[in-house]
Parts: C-alpha cells; sequence; structure tokens
C-alpha cells in the first residue's frame, strides 16, 4: 500500500515538473521519424520480398529495428528520468521526510523504482502504438511484436534500476546521470571486447552485456534464461540501493 | 502515566570522520516536558535531533523510543515520532492539501481517518486558507507551518523540532510557541533553537550543549539557582556617594553603570529591595527605578559555553 503511495507521488512529481512531458515528446518524435523511415525502406524493397520465399515481414523489417533503436535512444533518456529520484531529494533535503516515516528501506526503494516503471511502461505504450497503427494497412506478426516489447520492457526496468541505485549515491543528479549513462554505456559495449576472443573470462564478459539478452527477444527468440538475466539484474541493484539508504541509518 | 519515559538517549557519539560532533550525550524524555536544546551554531543540535529521528545512525550509544530501539525495530518507533529538520521536508511542485495527504500516507494512517488528520494539523497549524496553494509559492513562515503541520499529522508521542521559529514574523512565533505549549501538554516536544527567551518562553527543561557535549541540563524553573551573585538595579536622581551605598547592611558591593543607573551585588542575602526603597524615601535620594535583575537564560548560556570568566 505504502509503496504505491510513493511511487504514484513520485509519478506525479515527474508530471508536475516539465522533464516527463518534453521527455515523451522528444521520444515519440525521434522514434516517429526512425518508424516512417523503416516504412518508407519497407516500401522500397516490398516488390523483391513478395517474389521470395519465406520473406521477411513487416514486423521483421519494421518493429524489430525500431525498438532496437529505441533501446539506444532510451539508453541516452532514462538517466536522465532516474537521475532525480534519491538525489535531488538528498539535495533538497526533503529525504528525511521518508527517513523520518515508519517506512522501511525497503519499501521507499521499491516504491520509487515501481514510480519509475510506471513511467517507462508510459513509454513502451507510447512506442508500441507505432507497430500498432501498421495494422491499418497491414498484419503483424503479434508474438514477435510481444516478444520484442516485453525485451523492451525488460531491458529498461534493468536501465531504471541502475538509475536508482546510481542515484542513491550522491546528492548531484546530474553526477547521477553521468554515471548512470557511463554504467549503461558500458553494459551495453561490454561483449566488444569479447568479440573475437575466445575462452571462460570472454564468454562472462559477453554474457554480462545488456545488449546480448536484448538481441533474441527482437529476433523472436524466447529464452527463459534472457528474462532471468534481467529479473536478476533488476533485483541486484534494488538490494544495493536498499544497502546504500540503509547504511546512513545502521551503526557500522 | 505523567512520569512515563519517551525518550531515553544512552551514551551518543557521533564522529564525522576525525571530528566528533556529539560526544557521550545521556538524557530523556518524559510525556509532558518540552525540552529546550540550547547551544552555539555547529555544538551538535542538529546532528543530535538527526539521531534522535533514526536519520543519522549514532557512532555509539543507544537510542529508546517508548522502549522501543530504534536502530533494531525502526518502524515501530518511527511511528510515535514527528520530525522538523532545519529545513522543512517540503516537494515544492505539490499543493499543502496534497502534501499533507502524502505524508499522511507515509505515517499508515488510515484511509478514513486522513482527512479528519489533515484538518485537525492544518487547523493547529493556521493552514486552512492556504490549503490549495502550492508550497513552493508560500513564504518562508507558511512553509515552516507546514513543515510542523507535517510533524503532527498523526499525533506522534514525541516531536522533534529543529529551530522551528526561524523566519517566522512574531506574530508567527507567538502563535508557534502557543502551538509547542499546546502540544507539550499530551505529547513530549524536543526543540532546538539559538534564540533563548524562546527557551524561557516555551520549555519546561533546557540542555545546553557545546563543543559535542552536554553542559548544562536542568528544569528552568532551576535555573535562577545556577547563578550564585544576584543584583539590584536602581535609578536615583540625587545618588549619594558608592562608598556610602556599599555600607549599606546586605550589600556587598555596587557598580555604577552607564546611564548613571546602579547595580547592587547582594550576594546569597535577601534581596534588600525594601530596605533600600525606605531608604531612598527617607533620605530623598529620588528614587525613579527600583528592578530586580532576573538571572537571564543567557548569561548561563555565555557562562557555559564561552571559556571567558563570566563578566562580574
Amino acid at each position: 500500500m505504502i509503496v504505491f503511495n510513493i511511487a504514484m507521488r513520485e509519478l506525479r512529481s515527474m508530471f508536475l515538473s516539465p522533464l516527463a512531458w518534453s521527455i515523451l515528446g522528444v521520444v515519440q518524435f525521434i522514434l516517429g521519424y526512425m518508424f516512417l523511415t523503416q516504412i518508407d525502406s519497407f516500401m522500397m524493397v516490398q516488390p523483391r520480398l513478395a517474389g521470395m520465399e519465406g520473406a521477411p515481414g513487416i514486423t521483421d523489417i519494421i518493429v524489430a529495428p525500431l525498438l532496437g533503436n529505441a533501446a539506444i535512444v532510451l539508453l541516452l533518456i532514462v538517466p536522465l528520468i532516474t537521475m532525480r529520484l534519491v538525489s535531488d531529494e538528498r539535495r533538497s533535503q526533503t529525504l528525511s521526510l521518508l527517513l523520518s516515516a515508519p517506512v522501511s528501506m525497503t519499501e521507499i526503494v521499491i516504491g520509487k523504482y515501481l514510480g519509475i516503471c510506471a513511467f517507462l511502461t508510459i513509454i513502451l505504450a507510447m512506442i508500441a502504438l507505432m507497430p500498432l497503427s501498421l495494422l491499418v494497412g497491414g498484419d503483424l506478426d503479434f508474438g514477435k511484436l510481444l516478444s520484442c516489447l516485453l525485451g523492451l520492457g525488460l531491458l529498461l526496468g534493468g536501465f531504471g534500476a541502475i538509475g536508482l541505485f546510481m542515484s542513491t549515491l550522491t546528492a548531484q543528479p546530474t553526477v547521477a546521470a553521468v554515471s548512470t549513462f557511463g554504467v549503461l554505456l558500458l553494459l551495453w559495449i561490454v561483449d566488444w571486447a569479447a568479440s573475437g576472443g575466445e575462452g571462460s573470462t570472454y564468454t562472462v564478459i559477453s554474457y554480462i552485456s545488456l545488449l546480448r539478452h536484448y538481441e533474441p527477444l527482437l529476433k523472436g527468440v524466447f529464452n527463459s534464461t534472457d528474462i532471468i538475466y534481467y529479473i536478476l539484474f533488476v533485483i541486484t541493484f534494488l538490494v544495493f540501493s536498499i544497502r546504500r539508504l540503509d547504511s546512513e541509518r545502521l551503526q557500522h | 502515566m505523567s512520569n512515563h519515559i519517551l525518550i531515553k538517549a544512552d551514551k551518543l557519539s557521533r564522529y564525522y570522520g576525525e571530528n566528533c560532533a556529539v560526544n557521550d550525550i545521556s538524557f530523556e524524555l518524559k510525556r509532558g516536558d518540552v525540552l529546550g536544546f540550547l547551544g552555539p551554531n555547529g555544538a551538535g543540535k542538529t546532528t543530535t535531533m538527526r539521531m534522535l529521528s533514526g536519520n543519522l545512525a549514532p557512532s555509539k550509544g543507544q537510542i529508546i523510543i517508548n522502549g522501543v530501539d530504534i536502530i533494531e525495530n525502526p518502524k515501530e518507533a518511527k511511528a510515535e515520532l514527528g520530525y522538523l529538520p532545519e529545513q522543512p521536508p517540503l516537494y515544492k511542485e505539490l499543493t499543502v492539501n496534497e502534501y499533507l495527504h502524502y505524508c499522511a500516507q507515509l505515517n499508515r494512517i488510515k484511509r478514513n481517518n486522513i482527512k479528519k488528520a489533515l484538518d485537525n494539523a492544518k487547523d493547529r497549524c493556521g493552514l486552512a486558507e492556504m490549503e490549495n496553494r502550492l508550497i513552493g509559492n508560500l513564504s518562508k513562515g507558511y512553509q515552516q507551518r507546514v513543515g510542523i503541520a507535517q510533524a503532527i499529522i498523526h499525533s506522534p508521542s514525541i516531536i522533534i523540532l529543529d529551530e522551528p521559529t526561524v523566519g517566522l514574523d512574531p506574530i508567527q512565533i507567538r502563535e508557534i510557541r502557543n502551538l509547542i505549549k499546546e502540544l507539550g501538554q499530551e505529547h513530549g516536544v524536543i526543540l532546538s533553537t539559538h534564540i533563548l527567551p524562546e527557551v524561557q518562553a516555551t520549555c519546561n527543561r533546557v540542555q545546553i550543549i557545546n563543543k559535542g557535549k552536554l553542559v548544562f541540563n536542568d528544569e528552568v524553573a532551576n535555573l535562577a539557582k545556577q547563578v550564585k551573585s544576584s543584583s539590584l538595579i536602581i535609578g536615583l536622581h540625587q545618588p549619594p556617594t558608592i562608598s556610602e551605598l556599599e555600607a549599606l547592611p546586605g550589600i556587598t558591593s555596587v557598580e555604577r553603570l552607564q546611564d548613571d543607573r546602579l547595580r547592587f551585588y547582594y550576594g546569597n542575602n535577601p534581596s534588600p529591595a525594601e530596605m533600600l526603597a525606605e531608604k531612598a524615601v527617607k533620605d530623598s535620594w529620588g528614587l525613579y527605578e527600583l528592578t530586580p535583575d532576573l538571572v537571564s537564560l543567557e548569561k548561563i548560556f555565555v557562562d557555559l559555553t564561552c571559556k571567558e570568566p563570566p563578566v562580574q
């Protein structure tokens, strides 16, 4: 109950500042442009596809690349949403309201995380509208579409968890944003180092990569290890955040 | 249950790195107490308050709130606490009503009782007309009131107020002081301040803290006994010589003040006021003022917190 109250307050405050609105607007605009260029290129190759046996459909040609690009755009955007979560409360000293209320750190962290998840769900729903608009003139592979959206949702969940943790570390929202961005980018490209190499170190490093687990879902391959990877990822960073907030309250 | 102990702080210490902000402080707060926490800047008042409210861990020591250890059972202990930090924790983008509603939810007030709690808090802090204004647009004084409303919304048994009257106008200060006194009747209140008359006006107990140490802890009523020499201030139009006055019985010394008034010290003797008045009339000294020089908290405060010897 209290968790939802905290989440609602978080979401409300986001929409009371222009930040949330401008983020929604910008993301929608850029992805809309990408979506249109994808449609354009699909129109160009369509005559050739018509003659091919087992040719890729519009879900493969339009939706999967669109959501792949969306992941990159949101990698840049999510740090801006999560940066305020705790660090802004620390800076404006409103954190003590939560800390002196009969609320546990776990409830605070989960509440804030749910708040951010609600916002990310709104973004995801807005993005989902674009592929769905294709239903006007064609058919979609709903299995693949759902798999893509699930992948993006899980990925955003991971982004949010890292952003929340980074926000608990500092009293400066910009520092939180920059470090979140750094960590996300590193986790994105970490498998570049692994590409071409062999051996267990390379396997482990490439396994950590956020991208590595997103790509199969974009192709419509639903593998439970990928899902579990994201869930573990989220839980790990939420536990880190709880520990971090608790460390100020507990005796060392 | 007037002697019920609400807070028991035992040997609290807090270090920031090498720097010791609070050093081995122990005290108790009983129901019905209004405890004034007094100290110069940087004495450790806010650190102590933050520890009591569960915002900051003590490096050493233990805090028992209503019989519950705040570190082991934070949720249970914090339910009994209302805390107003030095800077009120306000979400500036919310209206007063929205904010207080959120605070009520955080303090786990039942849904049916929220409205009543809100009305009560707004009423007590005089916020009724401001309820739909954005907190960010309110004046400092009103923001401070919202902060106090937030601390009392769940009628906690302990209310901790860190400099509650900063930034208020004199009328608001009086209202807040009355509110604090009123709260002190049913709750235990801890109040930190550097304004000395405030302690005399509102508190029944006072603690003075200096450089992290508790240097004074007693009832306000006992303050007078703390200071050894007492004095009277007398204004005379035709004063006799100082030596003549010093020869009077019960007077230890006489000092001429800047504005030609005289200060009589009488040590531990009973007050010579009556005797002086009679004498003044009999010898036509032209008496126009006779005031007992009350021991001020300020004097004790300065004596206790400054190294230099008290001015005699």
